[in-house]
């Protein structure tokens, strides 16, 4: 089969004459892959920011498509199902699944030693994003082999286009999530920084559920009118002071929610602790650059939310803890256990509330992928999300 | 679908990140400048640059001039090269200073210094070089993804979305499961 494979930094290529997946355990299922999506946090392993990938990996945690071949324990799905499949692998059994915390699935990471050994205890597995999540083939490819595939699979049912449901696996219950953590209420202010497909789908998240006022901070002209078509205002941080914009927009009391949709890659380069991060990068001094965290808990209300669905891999500095202590903060964070929300918001999409498609800027083939992925990083040609038909 | 669907529309961007940069330059210029015109004896001979009091004047007059320049300039591109040009010929004074002069290894920690600026330097020029190319512009104002103005959509989901509502098990229900690694 073809797949795009990771070959090391900045270099990701299209692979012909990859070996087919196949059922390794009884509730595995085989799905062919339809449509895959680049994530924005794909972009910290073509970046070389995340550790542990090898060569050869296969890459992608945003796919769906048909079933093609299903184990002999499994009961949920069959062959010729459509499947959206969430990014977060997980077995459905473990006290972390039954408690709905999905992303933290106990047993189906297969290399939980290395994960205990850096975060104190596993994550759930993932499928193309390192081995410490797992080490499992990812879904920009033809076809996936997917491990419980009797829990996570979501089934979707006739007269959906895949492009109104592929985000279901992962950016639109993130965007949900990250809105959904900071407990919204009618007389909010949700501030989100960055306006990329996360952000986006926070922003529309959060006017469902009620805010007051959406605020989204961004840089990139298009993503910002993006954003204001879905009803946020924007402030762009190249042109104007964010702290003063926000304190104008809240009678000087700041935003009571904060959702940093950005995570590990901040590209901010006008602050002084953005140089500081780059020189500390630079320096293998600090693995994450994390200037929006630290924004969000200056400007963020006492006794307010901080909701983090931006991915963070290591090691920050320079946090002003004791503002966030003495602020009484909330922090909310972590992956997403998208299995919490896809039925729920399956059926939103259903009932037409939302049409999750609007985020779509390049459909290309798998081919074109590895061109794509430096497209999608340097936010050229207007890309906001790019669908790929293998 | 590609965005290149659409209408094309193109525009000259400002790098803002790349004049924020230039600022900063400025400023370190000038700064470098003044010690320069006021200390040139001092500098001279901890460089070990006999006799180079004039030459260290000259170039603390240039450095300003370019630090002025990048300032209050609404045209970096021309006085960062200008910078780049001044550091090639700092480099070439302090090249001279590690093989004929008094104090080799100052000249040559100072050589070092510069050529870090240097790079800060090229990497200015370059990114306000970037001004010059047409950037084609999107309007994804009609994406909304709403059936209607977020307006009208505002507060659809309020009673539904509590991070708590979805359904789980909780407590010791969930509790004391024996759990095994797999696959």
């Amino acid at each position: 089969m073809r797949a795009l494979r990771w070959h090391g930094k900045k270099d990701i290529r299209c692979d012909n004459h990859v070996p087919d997946p196949s059922i390794e355990d009884p509730r595995d299922a085989i799905i062919k892959v339809s449509s895959c999506a680049i994530c924005g946090s794909d972009l910290h392993l073509y970046d070389g920011f995340m550790p542990g990938m090898m060569h050869g990996d296969i890459v992608g945690h945003e796919f769906m498509g048909e079933v093609m071949e299903v184990g002999s324990a499994n009961k949920k799905l069959k062959v010729g199902d459509r499947v959206v499949v969430p990014f977060t692998i997980c077995c459905g059994e473990c006290d972390q699944c039954r408690r709905g915390n999905y992303s933290v699935c106990e047993r189906s990471n297969r290399n939980k030693k290395v994960a205990e050994k850096l975060f104190g205890h596993t994550t759930a597995g993932l499928y193309g994003y390192t081995h410490l999540t797992g080490g499992y083939a990812g879904g920009q490819a033809e076809y996936v082999r997917v491990p419980f595939a009797d829990v996570g699979p979501v089934v979707i049912p006739n007269g959906l286009t895949d492009e109104q449901v592929l985000f279901l696996g992962d950016i639109f219950p993130t965007g949900w999530q990250a809105a959904a953590q900071c407990e919204i209420e009618p007389t909010d202010t949700v501030a989100v920084w960055g306006a990329g497909p996360v952000g986006q789908f926070a922003i529309r998240s959060a006017i469902l559920m009620g805010a007051e006022q959406v605020v989204c901070i961004d840089n990139v002209p298009e993503r910002l009118s993006m954003a204001r078509a879905g009803g946020a205002i924007t402030i762009n941080f190249d042109e104007e002071s964010v702290v003063h914009r926000l304190h104008e927009l809240t009678r000087g009391k700041g935003p009571e929610k904060c959702i940093d949709s950005v995570g590990m890659e901040a590209h901010a380069a006008r602050s002084i602790d953005s140089m500081y991060d780059r020189v500390k990068q630079t320096m293998m001094l600090e693995t994450d650059r994390p200037h929006v965290l630290r924004e969000m808990i200056y400007v963020c209300r006492p006794a307010g939310v901080l909701s983090i669905p931006g991915v963070y891999g290591g090691l920050i500095d320079k946090i002003p803890f004791g503002a966030a202590m003495n602020k009484g903060l909330t922090f909310r964070m972590g992956q997403t256990h998208v299995n919490r929300w896809t039925d729920d918001l399956l059926t939103r999409i259903q009932e037409g509330q939302i049409d999750p498609s609007f985020v779509i800027t390049h459909t290309v083939g798998l081919e074109d992928g590895p061109e794509m992925y430096k497209t999608f990083r340097d936010k050229h040609d207007g890309c906001v999300k790019v669908v790929l038909k293998p | 679908m590609s965005a290149t669907d659409q209408e094309i529309k193109q525009e000259y961007r400002r790098n803002h990140a790349a004049r924020k940069m230039a600022q900063r330059l400025g400023w370190l210029s000038i700064g470098l400048g003044v010690a320069e015109l006021l200390m040139p004896g001092p500098l001279a001979r901890t460089l070990g640059i006999p006799g180079g009091k004039t030459l260290l004047r000259f170039c603390g007059v240039r450095e300003i001039a370019s630090g002025v320049g990048l300032l209050v300039t609404k045209h970096p591109k021309p006085w960062m090269l200008g910078r780049v040009g001044g550091d090639v010929m700092d480099m070439a004074v302090l090249g001279g200073a590690v093989l004929a002069g008094d104090k080799p290894v100052h000249a040559l920690l100072a050589a070092g210094t510069v050529a870090g600026v240097t790079s800060l330097d090229l990497a200015c020029a370059r990114g306000l070089a970037t001004e010059d190319h047409l950037v084609t512009v999107y309007d994804y104002s009609d994406r909304s993804g709403f059936p209607e103005s977020p307006d009208k959509m505002r507060g659809r989901a309020s009673k539904q979305s509590d991070i708590n509502t979805a359904p789980q098990v909780t407590g010791m229900a969930a509790a004391d499961r024996e759990t095994q690694t797999r696959h």
